[in-house]
């Protein structure tokens, strides 16, 4: 495995315990947050093949039954947990938490600025960053198996033939927008949720779990052990992830919170 | 920065230490690069450092050949933006620099390169660099796997000599690629290549459009297309004309010729020739071996060739993947424009061209054609479009858009549409290299005088005059004998 792989991982288990800690009191109920109620989705019970497999998994995944939030947060919502939460304001924010780049889409550390942004998903926001916003509700980041099984439903009233591989495609063909859209602004899945391609990239918890380049992937270009080589669009999800550290921001990169079912 | 001036940051505190450290790495460096033999790596001490001059095509750095082995810093920005792929169509192209290809890196044997590869913090896509020139694993490709808004730095050192190309390796490659991710990298040999007078920078790439070639607006990518290998454009310098027309290369009679080629595919390889050129040397794949008298060398997907010629005579000179409906088609045409005197002995230009008649048949008298009757709009057009998909299409396309940078338009064309003869002198003599302007654009070029009775120029006018936007009268066949015996 490549050096910053090993680093990532090191960071995971070092990490967020003191982010946890560094990260107000302990998680408050859900109804405290009477601005932040982004309607929770019941994913049910499936089985899915991931994209990209390592050695020993088998090639169906079972994904347990989970809630995931109906869109991405926004820059409003995010705004929110800072107030709460000021040691995640711009200028207070550790390096070791997120790069120079955090919510630089924002006016001020308390102030987004541009109303036109204010239902657009948050971006701009580290891995830790987005960690502490689920937690602080009570919530968690999805899996990267919960994600990709979410995200693989159809759209709602989709032709029968229509291709998911298209609308991704499409968002990779065209250069981001000055503005972002709001959320809710492509297309619901049949499964009820938002926007899931087409948008933004979004965080999952455990985004380095699987390399793509690790080892001999560019001699193989990365297609041995995928299950479907022409898909392009998953591709360039598991290299964009690949390609992440849990301190960086990417203009194009936002989240949405998962919560276990009780 | 010289190597000493580290020494003397790290010693600071002490002048005493200061100069000794000064002396002690002066007379290291100059021990170790100068006397003994290069090391079977020829890491060889780094004498001096400077920021690398990039160069967009068609342009090349300035070799800056010295003596020792020197820290080359280059810095490339990624950047993923709307570009013209031809007239009227846009694409969404994935950069080196702002441009495609990228920029033109030059260095020299031996030296070390330190490579700051930076993601535009608006670009979607993580992106990498493989640079063909390095000795190592994924050519960089991992130590440079870059997320919007960081930039990663590596280096290497440049051991073998010659011309290499680089591209983006991030999953999907051939997506990366296709997109535009690539360009060159030429490692002189010590002591550099022999002087030319001009050196020109060209690279090939296809695209895979959603949509047929020319079809207009914003393009995506294909990934079908890409797969079959069958591409929408070939083309050179990332865009249909990209060096042809206003954008052609220059030179004068007389003038040694370096070109830089490179091939970016990602699928295909180019049958690379200039037509009317033979090429004195031809470094082929990029090596150090020296080819001479070649006239069409092939240069693979992910590789390079530098060819050499003298231009003998003036005039313009197409340079095309002569895997040839490529470059008729598709858009693999570029052109070289020679000004200077024309020397009859290399080259007569046509003589003569007299009556060939086999077995000495004599030839018919046309019979007078005692009436040219008037004939309605919709007969003359129908007759028209046939004798136009025969005698004109393949140059200005059955959609009467041309080839831009090449072959003028017929579709709303100024030039054609505002025309007292209504077009009638262009079919009866002919262009020959007549410089023109078409809706704005420069042409020049060769329309040949084709041998059309006063019929059929009148029905092929009638239609061009008639079609894809255009709105006119009939043409009447009285009307081209009478231009025809002015």
């Amino acid at each position: 495995m490549k050096l910053p792989a090993v680093s990532i991982l090191i960071i995971f288990f070092l990490l967020p315990p003191v982010s946890s800690h560094a990260q107000v009191e302990a998680p408050r109920p859900v109804a405290a947050h009477g601005q932040v109620h982004t309607e929770m989705i019941r994913i049910p019970a499936g089985k899915f093949q991931p994209f990209l497999l390592a050695a020993d998994q088998k090639h169906e995944r079972h994904v347990a039954a989970f809630l995931l939030g109906q869109h991405a947060v926004t820059n409003a919502e995010f705004l929110q947990f800072v107030k709460a939460n000021p040691q995640w304001r711009r200028s207070s924010v550790p390096r070791l938490f997120a790069d120079n780049n955090y919510l630089s889409q924002w006016a001020g550390d308390e102030n987004i600025g541009n109303a036109a942004i204010r239902r657009s998903p948050v971006t701009n926001i580290s891995w830790f960053a987005a960690n502490a916003y689920c937690k602080w509700l009570g919530k968690r980041l999805p899996s990267l198996d919960e994600w990709e099984y979410a995200a693989a439903a159809r759209p709602e009233n989709a032709d029968p033939g229509a291709d998911l591989s298209r609308i991704i495609l499409g968002w990779y063909d065209h250069p981001t927008p000055a503005i972002l859209p709001a959320v809710e602004s492509t297309y619901r899945n049949t499964l009820g949720l938002w926007d899931m391609h087409g948008l933004i990239w979004e965080w999952v918890d455990d985004f380095n779990s699987v390399m793509l380049q690790g080892g001999n992937f560019y001699c193989a270009a990365g297609s041995a052990g995928t299950a479907n080589k022409a898909d392009y669009a998953a591709y360039m999800r598991y290299a964009f992830r690949e390609s992440l550290q849990a301190t960086y921001t990417v203009g194009s990169l936002g989240f949405r919170c998962a919560q276990d079912i009780k | 920065m010289k190597k000493s001036s580290s020494s003397k940051r790290i010693l600071q505190p002490t002048a005493v230490l200061l100069l000794a450290g000064f002396a002690i790495s002066v007379i290291t460096a100059c021990n170790q690069a100068g006397g003994t033999k290069p090391a079977p790596n020829d890491t060889a001490t780094v004498i001096g450092e400077y920021t690398a001059d990039l160069t967009h095509a068609p342009f090349v750095p300035v070799a800056r050949n010295y003596p020792k082995t020197e820290k080359v810093i280059v810095n490339i920005e990624v950047v993923e933006k709307v570009m013209k792929l031809s007239d009227g169509v846009t694409y969404t192209f994935w950069t080196f620099g702002g441009t495609v290809p990228g920029p033109f890196i030059r260095v020299q044997e031996g030296d070390e390169v330190e490579l700051h590869l930076s993601n535009n913090p608006n670009n979607k896509m993580p992106h990498n660099i493989d640079l063909h020139a390095v000795n190592g694993p994924g050519g960089g490709a991992e130590a440079t796997l870059t997320v919007p808004g960081h930039t990663s730095t590596f280096s290497f050192r440049v051991l073998n000599p010659g011309l290499y190309v680089y591209h983006c390796a991030t999953a999907p490659v051939g997506m990366h690629i296709a997109n535009g991710m690539y360009g060159l990298i030429q490692v002189e040999p010590r002591g550099g290549l022999p002087k030319v007078d001009k050196e020109f920078y060209l690279m090939q790439g296809e695209f895979y459009t959603k949509g047929k070639n020319g079809a207009p607006g914003l393009q995506p990518f294909d990934m079908d297309k890409a797969i079959k290998e069958q591409p929408e454009y070939v083309v050179f310098n990332g865009a249909v004309g990209a060096a042809s027309g206003n954008n052609a290369l220059r030179a004068n009679v007389g003038d040694h010729i370096r070109l830089y080629i490179g091939n970016g595919g990602p699928n295909l390889a180019s049958s690379f020739h200039v037509i009317g050129q033979i090429f004195d040397t031809v470094f082929q794949e990029g090596g150090s071996e020296a080819n001479h008298n070649v006239a069409t060398t092939l240069i693979p997907a992910g590789g390079a060739a530098i060819v050499e010629f003298t231009c003998k005579e003036p005039g313009t000179y197409s340079i095309v993947d002569h895997s040839i409906f490529r470059a008729f088609n598709q858009g693999a045409l570029a052109q070289l424009v020679v000004a200077g005197n024309a020397d009859k002995v290399v080259y007569s230009g046509k003589i003569s061209d007299e009556l060939y008649q086999p077995g000495g048949a004599v030839a018919t008298q046309e019979p007078a054609d005692p009436a040219a009757p008037d004939l309605p709009l919709a007969e003359r057009f129908k007759q028209g479009q046939q004798l136009f998909e025969m005698n004109c299409s393949s140059c200005h396309q059955s959609t009467g858009l041309g080839m831009p940078g090449a072959i003028p338009p017929l579709a709303k064309s100024d030039f054609l549409m505002k025309r007292s003869d209504e077009g009638i002198g262009i079919l009866l003599n002919g262009i020959n290299n007549e410089p023109i302007t078409v809706n704005g654009n420069h042409f020049q070029g060769v329309m040949p005088k084709l041998s059309l009775s006063d019929d059929q120029i009148a029905n092929i006018l009638t239609y061009v005059r008639n079609s894809w936007g255009n709105k006119s009268l009939v043409v009447q066949e009285k009307q081209v004998k009478k231009a025809r015996n002015q």
